[in-house]
This record gives C-alpha cells, structure tokens and sequence, in this order.
C-alpha cells in the first residue's frame, strides 16, 4: 500500500507540473543563488539589480507594495540606511494637506512606497499604446517559470518568422505568451553603468534585475530557507524520538508497529 | 464499556464530576479500547484534526491582518506576506495546510473503501465523513477566493455560474449568490463570513464523527468485529496516541518541506496577479484538489447534467453503504473487489489530470470514459460484485490466524491444536 503515497504525491506533483504546459519554447537556464534548499540573494546582484530597475525599468513598470526601508533590510539588497536614505530622497512624493489645506511634493522618506511612473492604471495604458506594464512587486511569482520565464523574456527578442506580421510597437518575443510584446526590447549593452564595475552585458543585467524581483516578490525568501532547515531538522530528530518511544511502548503487546 | 462506572480518586475530581463528567469523558477517551491491529492508513484521523486545527489557528491570525475588500484585499494579502512578523509563515501554513488537509482526506477516504470502514454499522460515521467532505470544499474553494488574484476571481466566477443551469431559478440563485450581478465586494465579503464560518461547522462535525465512532469502535485491517476490550485491543493511550503523533510527525515533515522550500507549487501562478474583471486567464483550473469533479463536470456537453454529474459523484458516495452489498468489509479477503479498488483509485487519478488540462480532444475522451467508469464502479460492479464475488475464509478474531477453508470457519484454533497433536501422536 506504500504504492497508494506514492502514486499521490507524484501525482500532485505531475499535475502541478504538465497542468496548462503548452509547446512554447523552453526556458533559458541560468544559476540562480536563491535556488535549493540554502538558497541565498546575491547582495551585489540585488544592488545591481536594483539599479537597473530604478534606471531602465521603473520608467514604466511601478513596483507599488514596496517601500524604501525595504531596500535596507536584512535579506534584501541590503543597501545601508544612509544610502536608502539617499535613495529615497531623490523621490518626490504628494503629500498632505498641510495646515493650510495645500497638498504639497516633498522628497521621499523611507517609509514611502515606491514612487509609481504614472498616476493610475489609465495613464500607464495611455502612454503604452493601450498595454498596461503589470506592477512589478510580486511579477517573480505572478508567472509560470518564474525567475526563468522573466530572465528568457528580457533576452528573448528575436525577429519575427516570416509568417509573422507585427504592428507598429508590437514585438516578436520567443517566451511571450502568443510571441506578441508591446514592451519595446529593454536591455542592451552597457545601458546601464554599474557602480560595482561588473561589466553591463545585457545577460548580466537580465540576471541582475531578474535577481532584484524575486527578492522583491519573496522578500523572506532567506529566513524561509533558514527556519525550514532547523524545522525539518527539529522534526526529523524529535521523530526518531517518538518512534524509539512507540517501540518501547509497543513491546508491551506481541503486535508489531 | 464500563465509562459510566468510572469515580474519579480526589475528592473534587468526584465533586465536579458529578456534576458535568467531562472526568469520565477524559477516561473513556483514555481507555478507549482499539483494534491493535491498526495500520498506518487509520493514523490519517489524527492527521486530520491536527489538520483543521492547524487552518483554525493560522486562519484566525491571516483573519486579523486580512482586509475583505476588493480594493484591499490584494493588497492586505501582500502586506502579511512583507510585513506582518512571520505573516510569509503564517500564510504557506494555511495556503498549504488546505493541500495537505485534502490529501489526508483522500487517503483517509481511501482507507475507508478499501478496509470497507463505511459498512453496518458504521454508516453514519460515512455520512457525517461525507457531509464534512462537502464542507471541506467549500471552505477551501471560498477561501481561494479572498485572496481576490486573477484565479480567485475567475474561479468564483465558474463555480457561482454552475448554479445558473438550474432551469427557472437558476439565474434567482446566482444573483443571491453574488449579492449583485457579478462576482465583486459583496460576494467577496459573504466568502469571507462563510469562509471563517464553515471551519466551525466541520470542527462540529468531528465531534459527531468521532462519536459516532466511538459507538460501535473501529474498523480495523481484517474487517471483522471484535470484542472490546479483549485481546484483540488495546487502550488508546498510549498504544494508539504515540502511534498517531509519529505518523503525524512523518506526515509534518512533507508539509514543511513544501511550505519553506516549494511554498507555490500547488497553487497557480495567475494568483499572484490582481482579480481583472476585464481579462480572462488563458485557461480558469480549480485547485488540485477539486480537479476530478472539474473533470466530471466538463465532460458532460450539457451545462446542467453536467452540474448533475459532478453534484452526483460526491452524493453518490453517501448510498455507498448500500450500493455495497458485500457482507465482508475487508478487501484483503475480497481478491476482485481488491483489483476494481485500485481500478477507481487510477480512475479517479486520471481524473484529476484530465481536470488540468484543456477540454479538448483525447483529453475530453478520456475525461468522460473515465468519469462514466466512476459511476459504473458505484451504481454496477459494487452491487454486483458483493453478490457474486467468491471471499477468501475469515479469521475469528485478530489474535488468531487464517483458518484453512471455510468448512473449519466455525472451530477454534485450540481444537484444532489438540487435533494435529492427537494426529502426531498416532
């Protein structure tokens, strides 16, 4: 009957995998530090990536559930206060009303949420021939593949096959859902100018940025991948424990456990 | 059982006792006597309130932080999940836990139709298992439903549209559902008042469960009655409570496992996308764990006999005990209901996979002989089977092995002992 576990298990997890999974190109690979079970954010790749967000990125997609203090927290990019600080600072926000019932634009302070590139959805179709750019806090996770999919997406632009027409401010992308994009190519070469001196080829600045949202969309991601290990591990032992318990307790009674 | 006869030793323990004998309760609970022959498929009761209490918990401090608005939900759900201290762990638990509850509920299920568990007289232990069943998806579809993603909306909308293949009222209903005429505030504050409700209903439901199981005793692998207590028993505690909390154990480390290192692998990705009134997910596919019952439902071209069918597959589970005609309960002594057992098991496997994927083609072919396979599995081959099936001989009691042929069935093993010894005497 142990068959019975293991049909179910495998099951779930066959469904979870081939449920909805369609003849679309397979996904660029790349070596994640985040992935398996002591997974870890490449603190120098998030700061990276951060930049590119903020530079390339953040000019049309908003990133609304995160705030400044995030950048400077543990297991994140882990920027210092002083520097999220900074960062923030070059931010204005709307504020207000003050006590003469002005509404008013300061800079931005940690606790503010990331300033968003247009005012509402609406305007971010308008300015974007009627695609809206999906927000980015949780896009890590709001995609079949994930950190692979965005990562095959950003270094997925191709010309399209013969056989494919494109409107004006559509593009051909391998990994797209239907090869259309309305997003325009966004990386190439040294489009941005890393402070850290790493070179900005476009397969690192993918990397990079790819790294920085699934820090943004799983932002424990660490302690998780901490606690579970002493979990599992407290488990396993006080399980032992308890089974030693039950043969004691079970040689009372000729029946075996 | 001598429950009624139990006197507490301190004095106050009598006093109280006396008066509202939660004491004797405790005692009986304590001294409960159990097969001792249970396997590890009876620790799934265990698992499964351990289960409920687990989301009961977990829900209860999500329901704190948790804002049921369509404008905020999203939105409280991410602020859990960034914000609130452990609110990440909190979530994976309850997100999971409901994942984890079912395939604890399957296997029980399982369990329960192989060893015959819902024959005489336990049929009303079935039926309260059923009718917990039936909230259990409740529960779990509602509460996929607060997160407000993409799924959630588009999930509910599905669901809450089969009721509108009623014919006459059916379009009545779905309104009332709603609380207006689509999917939006007021159907999702009405899932979250259910959503928090039903948890209660089914912990009520336990109790009479486990009553009712209290009643006649367990079922056990053999299938066969004993007496109790005797021999063939054992007191719950401690045999059977160190039994059920290593099973527990075992099971605890599977769900860890998926909560701190595959946490979204049973969920669907689209979630993670705010609810869209205006764009529709490429393919709209329930949780894994309704997906047969998705399966049955589209394989029926007609909406409403389709609506028919899935309702049918689960209430058809609730005559089962008299669909069953065999008098032997265990499928050990039963070699051809054996082999149809594990047919339904793979039915119902195929089932599920044929539920995630499009309607469409071979899928949908083997969606609807599969799902007639079910019904032929109830409604012909287990009334037919329990009346011609040839059952293997059944032992006496559990203590005691198999006799050799039926013929010997009504003789004890101590007659048979001084038999073969007079034999090898001469």
């Amino acid at each position: 009957m142990k068959k019975l576990t293991a049909i179910l298990l495998l099951s779930i997890l066959l469904f979870q995998n081939y449920a909805l999974s369609e003849d679309t190109e397979k996904l660029l690979k790349t070596d994640w530090s985040f992935k398996g079970l002591f997974g870890k954010y490449d603190r120098a790749a998030l700061q990276r990536g951060y930049q590119v967000y903020t530079e390339v990125c953040a000019a049309c997609h908003s990133m609304q559930y995160l705030s400044y203090r995030n950048l400077a927290e543990p297991g994140g990019p882990e920027f210092s206060q002083e520097e999220a600080k900074v960062i923030a600072a070059g931010f204005e926000v709307l504020d207000g009303p003050n006590s003469d019932g002005e509404m008013f634009m300061r800079p931005a302070k940690l606790s503010d949420k990331f300033v968003m590139p247009y005012d509402n959805v609406e305007a971010a179709k308008a300015a974007n021939g009627g695609a809206y750019p999906p927000d980015m806090s949780v896009l890590a996770k709001a995609r079949k593949g994930g950190a692979d999919y965005i990562y095959s997406l950003l270094l997925g632009y191709d010309d399209p096959p013969a056989d494919i027409i494109l409107d004006d401010g559509v593009y051909y992308n391998k990994f797209m859902y239907g090869n259309k994009i309305k997003m325009p190519v966004p990386l190439s070469d040294d489009l941005v100018e890393y402070n850290d001196g790493t070179e900005a080829t476009e397969e690192q600045m993918a990397k990079d940025v790819t790294s920085f949202l699934m820090w943004s969309a799983e932002p424990h991601l660490e302690t998780r991948h901490k606690t579970g290990f002493r979990v599992i591990i407290y488990l396993i032992i006080l399980t032992i424990l308890v089974y030693l318990t039950m043969k004691k307790i079970w040689s009372r009674v000729e029946t075996k456990v | 059982m001598s429950d009624n006869n139990y006197t507490p030793p301190s004095k106050i323990g009598k006093w109280f006792n006396d008066r509202l004998p939660l004491l004797t309760l405790a005692n009986h609970l304590t001294d409960y006597p159990t097969p001792k022959n249970l396997n590890y498929w009876w620790t799934f009761g265990g698992i499964l309130t351990f289960c409920l209490i687990t989301q009961i918990v977990t829900g209860l401090v999500l329901a704190m932080h948790y804002i049921a608005d369509t404008k905020l939900a999203f939105a409280s759900v991410e602020h859990i999940m960034r914000d609130v201290n452990y609110g990440w762990l909190i979530r994976y638990v309850h997100a999971n836990g409901a994942s984890m509850f079912f395939l604890a509920v399957y296997i029980h299920i399982f369990r329960s139709l192989f060893y015959g568990s819902y024959k005489s007289p336990r049929e009303i232990i079935w039926i309260l298992g059923i009718i917990i069943y039936l909230l259990m998806m409740a529960a779990a579809f509602m509460g996929y439903v607060l997160p407000w993603g993409q799924m959630s909306y588009w999930g509910a909308t599905v669901i809450t549209n089969l009721f509108s293949a009623i014919p006459l009222i059916g379009e009545g209903i779905t309104t009332w559902l709603w609380g207006g005429y689509s999917v939006d505030n007021p159907t999702l504050t009405r899932f979250y008042a259910l959503h928090y409700l039903i948890p209660f209903l089914i912990l009520g439901l336990v109790v009479l469960h486990i009553w009712a199981l209290h009643v006649p005793g367990n079922n056990n692998p053999v299938g066969i009655e004993i007496k109790k207590p005797s021999n063939d028993t054992v007191p719950f505690h401690p045999y059977i409570v160190i039994k059920d909390a290593f099973a527990l154990l075992l099971f605890l480390i599977i769900f860890a496992f998926f909560v701190f290192y595959t946490p979204n692998i049973l969920g669907h990705a689209d979630n993670y996308i705010e609810a869209n009134p205006l764009v529709t997910p490429a393919h709209i596919v329930p949780e894994w764990y309704l997906l047969p019952f998705y399966a049955i439902l589209r394989s029926v071209p007609d909406k409403l006999m389709g609506v028919v069918a899935m309702f049918s597959a689960i209430l058809i589970l609730v005559a089962l005990p008299w669909l069953d005609t065999s008098k032997v309960r265990s499928a050990i002594f039963r070699p051809l209901y054996k082999q149809f057992y594990w047919i339904l098991v793979i039915d119902v496997l195929i089932l599920g996979y044929v539920g995630a994927m499009p309607a469409e083609g071979l899928y949908l072919l083997v969606a609807r002989v599969a799902t007639a396979y079910y019904f032929i599995h109830f409604l012909i081959i287990l009334p037919v089977l329990g009346l011609t099936e040839k059952t293997n001989p059944i032992p006496l009691s559990i203590s005691e092995p198999v006799l050799a042929g039926t013929a010997m069935a009504t003789r004890s093993t101590g007659e048979d002992k001084i038999e073969s010894k007079l034999k090898s005497l001469g």
